[in-house]
């Protein structure tokens, strides 16, 4: 299997090129499609290559837009709509919770909406509350919705290409804070996203961290510093959030005794409860060495000013944002010893 | 009801018009007299709902269409079932139109595995692929944008189907139907916009709700072209839906068919309203003479194309249809406990 060096944002455009040159029911759907402003290049120039009625830009009307693709995926389609920031595809919701979600079991299990929708959460830059959101934990509460959120280069690619090609509707979720982040990848696998779950990243032997998205690279950086401390953190990505896993986690704090869920929505009703309380209901107290924690953003909306926004996202990203991490779990090991 | 409202509507929206036999000389008998029995067929069934209803044998909500069978009859013999139907709270009329099943109708309503969404759906939910009946469901508005995309759909495949989104009055007070309108119209999709314009929403008269009583203005607001026609007439609702499918079939884009009509019954369930101090009972009484059924039945015999005994006869063929459908319901089983869990993904099937 050859292997290459691969950047999230080319995973991306990798899976979309082999989705649009693979599968003629596929088609792109979206705002800002022709346009890199809005989607980076994470979709450069596939109108050029596959036509403009296939990678189609939308007028602004994300409530419609996301039902046509529903509709569309109704008759034999596979289309995904983009919605270039989450926070926009709220207006979408209707479709994606009433209608997309409920089709299948409304009408007992005769038709499935095979759509995808992709939700891009660009977070920081002084953009503020309604530029930012990462509004998964929303999401995931919705049976029947599936929520998918990459943290490498390999997953954004083959997540992607298993999330259209999945007959269920898939909410795929990326964040441009990993787009530069770089990967050995093969080739692409058409994975069965039914079949997906939590995966352990890095092993170890003193704390599960349990993180999704941008939040596992935050975690991965906090254990190469805590190796420097000592501690030999486990890591457990998520990837699919919704029907969520927890068996792969609850396995990993057997062996370990220490969870820290780390997650970039809000705290209350969040994704990082769900996994605690996931582990909790799994594992005999006898298991826990000490309390199971959570790390999330502050329960506020995002500021802008950059000095509140590298408090509230717990550091500068890429930089700092790994050492509210680290210290978590110090605090966790010393105070179970 | 207030000077400022402009009764755009004109005669349309006055009860005591349009009360006469319909013009038929151009229309052919045996399409007649298939639309009649279908709008027959349609009351009864309703009729039967409403006695279900009342009996408390059916429990869900159910929206009743009588008085507006006109509509979904003119319009679905205007589509085959390539063609993509989708309909609302109030679809009784439109699945029977498009060829569903009467049996799995009853079923459907009162819960039973056999129905047409395996007794998952009830009245709100109705479901009909093979027949073209794509899905209706209750939030107010939510499947114009899905006929949006069944109709891109078929743009793409390019074999000349074409979709159908029936919606109330109220449901133009959605935003998603204009953002729909104008989609269709940037994208000339084969999207034929039926708005059934009853001039209520649930207890609300339109003229308490918007500020002219006509929809189709905001069709010439997305430069979609519109008829505004009596949705009692369904000849002329038939003439005017198949003008527009066969155009629709050639490329022509979006088209908006605003037909006015009445429902006899409340909001949901199977009184008339009146009785829950909704003003409208004199009107009532006058549109009730303004009768799809009744109008055309009445056209059929003085045109010499329907002996009263054979109306008659169709007639009871109908009620033993409607009852036998009633009774065959009656004795379906209620849907399996894995049904609860399994359809909620891909991959399950009912046993
Ligand atoms: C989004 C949404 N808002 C409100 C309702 C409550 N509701 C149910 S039916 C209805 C009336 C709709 O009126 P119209 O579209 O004219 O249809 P009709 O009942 O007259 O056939 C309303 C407001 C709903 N079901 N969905
Ligand atoms: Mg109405």
């Amino acid at each position: 299997m050859s292997a290459n060096t691969t950047t999230y944002s080319a995973g991306i455009l990798e899976a979309f090129h082999y989705l649009l040159s693979n599968y003629p029911e596929v088609f792109a759907f979206g705002q800002g499609l022709w346009s890199p402003w809005y989607v980076g290049d994470t979709m450069k120039d596939l109108d050029v290559v596959y036509g403009k009625d296939r990678v189609m830009d939308s007028p602004v009307s994300e409530l419609a837009c996301t039902g046509a693709a529903v509709g569309a995926s109704l008759f034999g389609y596979r289309p995904i709509v983009i919605h270039p920031r989450m926070d926009f595809m709220i207006l979408a919701t209707d479709q994606i919770v009433n209608q997309a979600a409920k089709w299948s079991h409304m009408f007992g299990g005769q038709v499935h909406p095979g759509v995808t929708i992709r939700a891009i959460v660009n977070r920081g830059g002084e953009q503020g509350a309604q530029h930012s959101q990462a509004l998964h934990a929303w999401y995931a509460h919705i049976p029947g919705l599936r929520v998918v959120m990459p943290a490498t280069a390999a997953d954004a690619r083959d997540l992607l290409v298993a999330s259209v090609l999945c007959d269920d509707p898939v909410l795929y979720i990326d964040d441009r804070w990993l787009y530069s982040q770089q990967d050995e990848i093969g080739p692409v696998r058409e994975l069965d996203l039914s079949q997906e779950g939590p995966q352990v990243l890095r092993q170890g032997s003193d704390v599960t961290l349990v993180g999704s998205s941008y939040s596992t690279l935050r975690c991965s950086r906090a254990a190469e510093e805590l190796e420097s401390h000592g501690i030999s953190a486990e890591i457990v990505d998520l990837r699919v959030v919704n029907p969520l896993k927890h068996e792969q986690v609850a396995e990993s704090v057997r062996k370990t005794g220490r969870l820290l869920a780390v997650d970039g929505g809000w705290q209350t009703c969040g994704l990082a409860g769900e996994v605690l309380a996931g582990c909790v209901e799994r594992l005999s107290p006898k298991s826990f060495k000490s309390r199971p924690t959570r790390l999330t953003l502050p329960d506020a909306p995002a500021p802008t000013s950059k000095y509140l926004e590298i408090d509230y996202y717990g550091g500068v990203p890429g930089e700092t944002d790994h050492l509210p991490v680290v210290e978590a779990v110090r605090r966790l090991v010393a105070a179970g010893d | 009801m207030t000077a400022s409202v402009s009764n755009a509507l004109g005669t349309l929206s006055d009860a005591s018009s349009y009360t006469g036999p319909l013009d038929i000389a151009d229309s052919s008998p045996a399409l007649l007299h298939s639309q009649l029995r279908m709008m027959l067929l349609i009351r009864y069934c309703e009729e039967a709902i409403g006695t279900l209803v009342e009996q408390r044998l059916a429990l869900c909500p159910c929206h009743l269409g009588i008085g507006q069978e006109a509509i979904a009859v003119g319009v679905a013999a205007a589509l085959t079932s390539d063609d993509r139907v989708f309909g609302t709270h109030r679809s009784h009329t439109q699945f029977l139109a498009m060829g569903g099943s009467v049996r799995e109708l009853m079923a459907e309503v009162l819960g039973k595995a056999d129905g047409c969404s395996k007794g998952m759906g009830g009245s709100m939910h109705l479901y009909d692929p093979a027949h073209g009946f794509h899905g209706s469901v209750p939030i107010v508005g939510a499947t114009v944008p899905l006929a949006v995309g069944a109709a891109l759909a078929a743009q793409k495949d390019k074999r000349g189907a074409c979709a159908a989104a029936f919606f109330g009055d109220g449901a133009a007070e959605e935003g998603v139907v204009h953002e729909c309108l104008n989609l269709c119209a940037v994208y000339k999709l084969p999207l034929l916009f039926v708005c059934e314009n009853n001039l209520f929403s649930s207890h609300l008269h339109i003229d308490l709700r918007q500020p002219s009583n006509s929809i189709a203005r905001y069709a010439d607001a997305h430069c979609v072209p519109n008829a505004v026609i009596d949705g009692n007439d369904v000849v002329n609702v038939n003439r005017v839906a198949s003008e527009a499918v066969a155009a629709m079939r050639q490329g022509s884009g979006p088209f908006f068919l605003e037909a006015v009509t009445y429902r006899w019954r409340g909001h949901v369930g199977h009184r008339e309203d009146t009785d829950v101090g909704v003003q409208r009972k004199d009107d009532l009484v006058k549109w009730k003479d303004r009768d799809p059924v009744g109008r055309l039945a009445a056209a059929m015999k003085s045109g010499g194309w329907l002996a009263d005994e054979d109306y008659e006869t169709m007639k009871s063929g109908v009620r033993t249809e409607v009852s036998d459908a009633v009774e065959y319901a009656m004795q379906a089983p209620y849907p399996a406990a894995e049904q609860l869990l399994g359809p909620v993904y891909s991959g399950w099937s009912a046993a």
